[in-house]
């Protein structure tokens, strides 16, 4: 798809425009999407690059002589390839299609980490992490006898640096590290800690889900043996995901799903596995969702990542101004370095309890552990309520959180 | 009547006055020493977490309920208007009211307890209160808890009593 067919993308009042689903009323008020955290919405042209291809395209990949699979081939493969250019990988093998960000983390734990831990090795995380961050290495560490290391937060939320760099021994098999956390909305310095994870001989999976949507991801820069994300929080259907990892890494890595299309010949007694990434992607597909996702990859980039960037950054700050205005709030993060995220509780009023008051007046925020457990018990609290903005948000949006806010206290009061 | 303040109504009626009180103030909360029969009522959605406590006497009458844990407004007041109705009460007839006040939040049942009565029936009336989640479907699990909790607890059930 070119560039070419997208409108409304050249100024800021517009951008919300490409959003059908944000042009209706939720409870009879307009409705205030901030929950882009736990999943951003599609614009009108990936839902018709979707449309188009289940109308027009569709045919299983990799497979047919016929029209339709080479048509839908194509799709897939350039969607595959946008993918490669948004991220910068330097090759297009390097690119592996999952389900999300969960599936790439546990593709890493079981193929990479799996085959080379035992009783000694570790894994070092931080406490920053949610749980698709957490779950897979504790899983990889009990088959294997490897232990689980976790780098401290300080009261605003951010790493402790100190601490994380003490952390990284000979022994410790891989850093899996959170670029942006969805709980709190830090952003670790990730290039610096590669760079100290790389002095160690430390290979570094780096968790991009709330990265991705938000800001410019050049995987070569950052140096990163790994990059995980997932479609659905960059304006792409759900089920569609991405794993980058350097092509050396995946060729030693063994196949993590036996099945179609990541074999080359199977017979009973041997089978040899296909090329990459091809080795890593068993069975049929999400064919028309990948396709979205490199129509969402169009969309970005036509706006432009660092406009983005630039936009929400004053957005951000618009939001935790406006909130820490509010009588009786506490924020929960408040790292310096912060993106997208503004996580708060309101006097002693649970957070589902204003989820419910705020949804009726067409607000949709996240409340809960946000699958972040963790960072929750490091604050002594059970969850919070969260906003999220994506960049079809506006000040309009936080100005009627605020005034909701308000209301909620009132009937709490 | 506006749309407006019929979004109002709908908000008032489940945060009504009666479930203010119960979770700004739960009655019986606290942990419950010696007692016969307890539970761990546990929503996995969100994370709410209570235990509930029960002393049963040896003619099965239930003669002391507490709780403990933490919840939203809902789940607390629920979990605190459980006690109150509970305790003085043949585990039959707790068991009969845990039956009647999850079949009224959950599905069609109209009348709580319709079953029950005396004495036993005019106690249930508070529970009343707890009618307003019917209009949010996502809020019922908070209401229902801490009652699958007694349910377990009356069960020997060991395993936590969950919403799912």
């Amino acid at each position: 798809m070119s560039h070419a067919h997208l409108k409304s993308t050249d100024s800021v009042a517009d951008w919300r425009k490409d959003f059908p689903i944000l042009q209706q009323s939720v409870n009879d008020q307009p409705l205030v999407y901030l929950d882009s955290a736990a999943s951003a919405q599609q614009p009108a042209s990936v839902i018709e690059a979707v449309a188009r291809y289940q109308r027009e395209d569709h045919a299983n990949v990799h497979r047919g002589v016929h029209t339709l699979s080479h048509r839908a081939t194509d799709a897939y493969e350039g969607a595959r390839d946008k993918i490669r250019d948004f991220v910068n990988a330097s090759s297009r093998t390097e690119i592996v299609l999952t389900s999300g960000t969960t599936e790439s983390i546990n593709l890493v734990a079981q193929s990479f980490c799996r085959p080379r831990l035992g009783p000694g090795d570790k894994i070092l995380i931080t406490h920053l992490e949610h749980h698709a961050n957490i779950v897979p290495w504790q899983l990889v560490c009990e088959q294997t006898g490897a232990e689980l290391l976790v780098a401290p937060i300080d009261g605003q939320g951010q790493l402790e640096l100190d601490v994380l760099y003490s952390l990284m021994t000979d022994n410790v098999a891989l850093l899996a590290i959170g670029h942006v956390s969805n709980a709190l909305g830090t952003i670790n310095p990730v290039k610096e800690i590669i760079e100290r994870a790389k002095q160690h001989g430390i290979p570094v999976l780096v968790d991009g889900a709330q990265g991705v949507p938000h800001m410019s991801i050049d995987v070569q820069d950052l140096g990163c043996d790994f990059y995980a994300f997932s479609g659905h929080k960059m304006f792409a259907p759900t089920g569609t995901g991405v794993l980058y990892a350097r092509e050396s890494l995946l060729d030693a890595m063994p196949p993590y799903k036996g099945g179609g299309d990541m074999i080359l010949e199977v017979s009973f007694e041997s089978t040899i596995y296909n090329e990459l990434p091809y080795k890593f992607e068993a069975g049929t597909p999400n064919i028309s969702g990948v396709i979205g996702l490199g129509a969402a990859i169009d969309h970005l980039q036509a706006i432009g990542m660092a406009r983005i960037a630039d936009y929400e950054a004053d957005l951000h700050d618009y939001m935790v101004h406006k909130l820490s205005e509010l009588s009786g709030i506490r924020l929960i993060g408040t790292a310096s370095s912060k993106a997208s995220v503004q996580s708060f509780l309101l006097d002693d009023i649970h957070s589902h309890d204003l989820g419910t008051i705020l949804d009726h007046q067409g607000i949709a925020i996240r409340t809960g552990h946000h699958c972040a457990m963790p960072v929750m018990t490091h604050f002594g609290i059970p969850g919070t309520s969260r906003a999220s903005i994506a960049f079809y948000n506006n000040n309009d949006d936080i100005d009627r959180l605020v005034t909701a806010l308000t209301k909620a206290r009132k009937v709490f009061g | 009547m506006s749309v407006h303040a019929i979004e109002k109504d709908n908000i008032q009626d489940l945060y009504r006055e009666l479930i203010l009180d119960h979770a700004r103030a739960p009655r019986h909360f606290g942990r419950l020493e010696g007692a016969t029969h307890t539970a761990q009522g546990i929503n996995p959605l969100c994370g709410d977490k209570l235990a509930l406590y029960l002393h049963v006497d040896d003619d099965g009458t239930i003669a002391a309920s507490t709780f403990e844990g933490s919840g939203c407004a809902i789940s607390v007041a629920s979990a605190s208007l459980l006690t109150e109705t509970v305790t003085g009460l043949p585990i039959e007839q707790a068991e009969v009211i845990f039956r009647s006040v999850t079949d009224r939040l959950t599905a069609t049942a109209s009348t709580p307890g319709s079953e029950i009565e005396g004495p036993v029936r005019q106690r249930m009336s508070k529970l009343l209160a707890l009618d307003g989640v019917r209009e949010f479907p996502s809020r019922v699990k908070c209401a229902t808890l801490a009652w699958h909790a007694l349910h377990s607890a009356l069960d020997g059930d060991a395993k936590p009593a969950t919403t799912e």
